[in-house]
């Protein structure tokens, strides 16, 4: 039999269901594949492996005791936690130093609906500290590797995840995404990842980096995990004020396969030059491929595209600046001591956070400042509000729109960490969704050629549109072989 | 030159709430240090708030009660400062969208009616409380996330006095509405107080210098007492004043300098991501307007002109509300509303504070209260056997009428009855018959009050009095 961790969800549930093989065996199946590759990897940044498995026990005395996946539709399936998302009982770090030895006292409303759900909720996988990065470079606790390169970056902030799912050491993760966090490292790993609209998941356990950008979402093998995923997470949450209480579909019936008459829009200010040849060829290919399965492909216009990162940095640093003063050494956490608050305050914050975090905070206090504050973050909210209207207007004309997730292929370890605008500009075709606060999908569609590196296409649909970008992803996908390719893991062992 | 003082007050009131402002933890005074605490209200990472409810009622009717104007759209603001009582270092408030504005407190000074006009009153939450002990220092988090009400005066105040009289005033309204309980023991009321001098008719504004963190109205006061001349006497002296905090010393009664405004802090305000603006519904508004109640100034003037009270009486009916109310529902009915107010005032509340009980385990009816009146006014019974009719209907709650007959309480009128008494008093008393006829008039006093004591008071002392003088006469 196939190695149990290497299985989708929809492949392993129905092997739960039928009682061939136990949450145990496709729980230890993940933690042998870490313990194989991850010292290599280092996707996770810790791992508790008896409460995986009491988790996976537990799910395999309910399935004896007549529990059923129609009730509990992950029930025994083991799912990887970025470590920005609280559980109970569990390190929280952030990939940061400045949590110490933290642990969380309390779920994360997501965690609450996975367990309810059955899940075998597992790791802490590594990530840019406070989600601040494009190749998780920036973690406390070391870069994460790609497993198709060892030498080259997973994408960032979610690395962790991405690298964990491609590399089979998980069934599927959770990772969080501000401006492409969740897409951008599906892409270079190879695996599909979903960025819900704004509102439709809870954000209630995620440690904010900028709270009116943050949405949680999923990565996972196939369009149909992400679907059922997506089902399971979302909704209205009492503890999340932001939360919008609009219906949850039920995302796998939207899978048809039949994308006949949908209109997919290509976005003019997306096609201009930097573009890598090969994505651009592997664009165009999966524009053909949309076609050919009955879609409509038009051109559309978003005029405030070149103002979206600029636009991003100012607003999601401003509300970091707060969202990150509360690790002072005061209360949890890392703490050095000083002769008065003040010092404590900076010999603690000096020590425990990382250059990037420091770089975002210090610019994001910048511009609230006095005199300040009308030129750049007032102005940065009235040009979002024109992304917003962008989209909204060639939401009018088109279903989806199609763009690269990113305009490279993954990059060398260090090669963009002394440059960070050549950094965020790997986050130049994602930023936007977040700012506009629609859904996105990014699902593989192909390789460079030398070396073998993965690509990924990504579909925005409109607010709460998800079942439209799921379909489209989920037609895509069964018609071309991407989804199918693994990375080179035998090498990587030992 | 002449001086004048310009003073504005930042009134923080906390909110009479079952729980915090974001969180489910009690809003409770006085548990161990703490208790009343969740990750929410200690910004532990990853939470979020969620409004209470019923502190924005409570905020909307404090806005009607002050006469202001609700914002048809409110919203929540970040104010980002690092101290150790803050649990997120930035506190949740309302910067330019505040729920209500506008509005003013009217109240008794000097014999007149003074108006302070408001800027606004807006809701945030309140921080933990730190504790400095020998070797280090703790903070107490059950306060951190308590709903705070700022309630900004104008600078409409001109003295020590008249910012004592405007707190208080303020302080009956929130507790008259049921907003705030008020407890200054209690932290529940906190003040910073903004002072300026000028030259006397000047419409310039001098340097604002701020006091900080005032817990008593007394303080208040005293601190603007020292204050307000120190000012003065520096400009007097040829110096200048300079916009700056300071803070007050009670034992040492002095006001001392925190930092000048070089020092100043930038808040960088910032609105809430994690909160939605607020907009009120007409009917959720209404229905916080079912439960404006009236003010104290304005029940004490309509009962003065209404009940045609004394100020003391009608302000009696203002601290009680109860007894208050009872008066209002005999008063109405009344002809003579004062003689009601004394029956309530001086026999009613101190029965019910004798027996401890309330207006709601009274025996007898509201009307009881006027058929005793009527019982004196037509001279059936005297003042005196009414107090003794009032103590038996307190206590039996039997009617006036049935007591004064059961216990042959009416008084004597019949004149052969009292001339009787009136013999037997002469015959007993020669020496203060004789001090009479010799002139002194107080003599006739001393011996109605043996008749109405030989008929146990049941003698109509006027009449006593007329048939003495009879008798007595040359």
């Amino acid at each position: 039999m196939r190695m149990l961790n290497r299985l989708t969800i929809s492949e392993l549930v129905t092997r739960l269901a039928s009682r061939e093989v136990s949450s145990r065996a496709a729980t230890q199946a993940c933690l042998d594949q870490i313990e194989r590759l991850d010292g290599r990897l280092h996707a996770f940044i810790s791992l508790d492996a008896d409460h995986a498995l009491a988790q996976a026990d537990a799910a395999d005395r309910a399935l004896a005791l007549g529990a059923t996946h129609a009730r509990q539709p992950l029930l025994g399936v083991p799912i990887g936690i970025k470590d920005v998302i609280a559980v109970k009982g569990q390190p929280l770090n952030c990939a940061s130093k400045i949590l110490g030895r933290y642990v969380s006292p309390y779920n994360a409303t997501v965690i609450n609906k996975l367990q309810a759900a059955g899940a075998v909720v597992f790791g802490r996988l590594n990530m840019d500290e406070f989600a601040m990065g494009s190749s998780t470079e920036n973690s406390a606790f070391g870069v994460t590797r790609n497993p198709w390169d060892l030498s080259r970056i997973p994408g960032g902030s979610s690395g962790g995840s991405g690298a964990a799912v491609v590399a089979d050491e998980c069934i599927a993760a959770l990772g969080s995404d501000t401006g492409g966090s969740i897409r951008q490292p599906a892409a270079l790993c190879g695996c599909v990842g979903l960025k819900p609209s704004y509102g439709r998941v809870s954000r209630y356990g995620l440690v904010a980096y900028a709270s009116s950008l943050d949405q949680i979402g999923c990565f996972s093998k196939d369009v149909r995990d992400a679907a059922i995923l997506l089902e399971i997470l979302s909704g209205v949450d009492p503890a999340d004020s932001t939360s919008v209480p609009q219906p949850v579909p039920h995302y796998a019936a939207s899978l048809t396969g039949d994308v006949k008459g949908l209109r997919l829009g290509l976005a003019k200010e997306y096609m201009v030059g930097g573009l890598d040849a090969e994505i651009k060829a592997a664009i165009d290919a999966a524009v053909a491929q949309f076609e050919k399965l009955g879609a409509r492909v038009t051109e559309v216009s978003l005029p405030h595209t070149d103002y979206a990162i600029a636009t991003y940095y100012i607003i999601a640093t401003a509300e970091a600046s707060a969202n990150l003063a509360r690790f002072d050494g005061i209360r949890y956490g890392l703490r050095v001591e000083g002769a008065d608050p003040i010092e404590l305050y900076s010999k603690t914050r000096g020590a425990g956070f990382g250059p990037e975090v420091k770089r975002r905070i210090i610019l994001g206090t910048y511009v609230l400042s006095s005199g300040y504050y009308d030129a750049y973050y007032l102005r940065a909210q009235k040009v979002r509000t024109l992304i917003r209207r962008d989209f909204l207007k060639a939401f009018e004309q088109v279903d989806a729109i199609l763009t690269p997730t990113t305009p490279t292929a993954a990059f060398k370890i260090g090669e963009k960490a002394d440059d960070p605008l050549q950094m965020y500009l790997s986050d130049i075709f994602t930023i936007s969704a977040n700012l506009a606060g629609i859904c996105g999908i990014s699902v593989p569609c192909g390789f460079t050629r030398e070396p073998k590196l993965p690509l990924g296409l990504q579909l925005l649909g409109k607010p709460f549109g998800e079942e439209t970008i799921l379909r489209l992803a989920h037609a895509y996908e069964q018609s071309t072989p991407w989804h199918k390719e693994k990375p080179p893991l035998a090498a990587l062992a030992g | 030159m002449e001086y004048e003082a310009v003073i504005g007050l930042e009134t923080h009131v906390q909110l009479k709430t079952r729980s915090k402002m974001w969180c489910g933890c009690p809003n409770q005074f006085g548990a161990p240090p703490n208790t009343n605490v969740c990750p929410v209200c200690l910004g532990l990472p990853g939470v979020l708030p969620v409004a209470n409810e019923e502190a924005l009622r409570l905020t909307a009717l404090t806005g009607m009660l002050l006469n202001c104007t609700i914002a048809p759209r409110a919203k929540f603001d970040r104010k980002n400062y690092f101290y150790p009582d803050m649990p997120k270092n930035y506190q949740v408030t309302q910067y330019d969208l505040p729920s209500t504005s506008g509005g003013y407190v009217d109240f008794e000074f000097q014999g007149r009616i003074a108006r302070v006009r408001l800027t606004r009153a807006h809701l945030e939450e309140d921080v933990g409380k730190s504790f400095h002990f020998e070797r280090s220092s703790g903070v107490d988090f059950n306060r951190a996330g308590v709903p705070l009400l700022e309630i900004v005066s104008e600078p409409d105040i001109t003295s020590a006095d008249m910012a004592y009289e405007y707190l208080n005033a303020l302080k009956d309204i929130l507790v008259y509405g049921g907003v705030s309980d008020c407890d200054m023991e209690k932290g529940m009321v906190r003040c910073d107080v903004n002072v300026s001098v000028r030259p006397k008719g000047s419409s310039q504004l001098g340097a604002k210098i701020e006091i900080k963190n005032m817990n008593s109205f007394s303080g208040v006061r005293r601190a603007l007492e020292y204050e307000i001349p120190r000012q003065i006497e520096v400009l007097r002296a040829g110096g200048r004043l300079h916009q700056s905090t300071r803070r007050w010393d009670d034992l040492a009664g002095v006001t001392e300098e925190m930092r000048s405004k070089e020092h100043a802090h930038d808040y960088r305000y910032f609105p809430e991501p994690d909160l939605m603006p607020f907009e009120p519904s007409q009917a959720w508004l209404a229905e916080v307007a079912s439960r404006v109640v009236e003010l104290p100034l304005a029940r004490k003037q309509r009962f003065m002109r209404d009940y045609q009270l004394p100020p003391a009486d009608a302000q009696t009916f203002v601290w009680d509300v109860p007894l208050g109310n009872y008066f209002e529902s005999v008063a109405r009915h009344a002809r003579n509303p004062k003689a009601v107010a004394n029956w309530v005032i001086n026999n009613l509340r101190a029965k019910l504070a004798e027996t401890q009980t309330g207006l709601p385990d009274l025996k007898f009816p509201p009307t009881a209260i006027l058929e005793l009146i009527e019982l004196v006014d037509s001279g059936k019974i005297s003042t005196k056997i009414a107090q003794e009719v009032f103590a038996e209907m307190f206590a039996s709650g039997d009617s006036p009428a049935a007591i004064v007959d059961r216990k042959g309480l009416a008084q004597v009128s019949d004149t052969a009855a009292i001339e009787a008494f009136c013999d037997q008093a002469i015959a007993a008393n020669p020496g203060p018959v004789a001090d009479y006829k010799a002139g002194k008039a107080a003599a006739l006093n001393f011996l109605k009050g043996q008749v109405m004591k030989l008929s146990k008071g049941k003698a109509n002392p006027a009449l006593a009095g007329q048939i003495l003088e009879r008798k007595l006469k040359p």
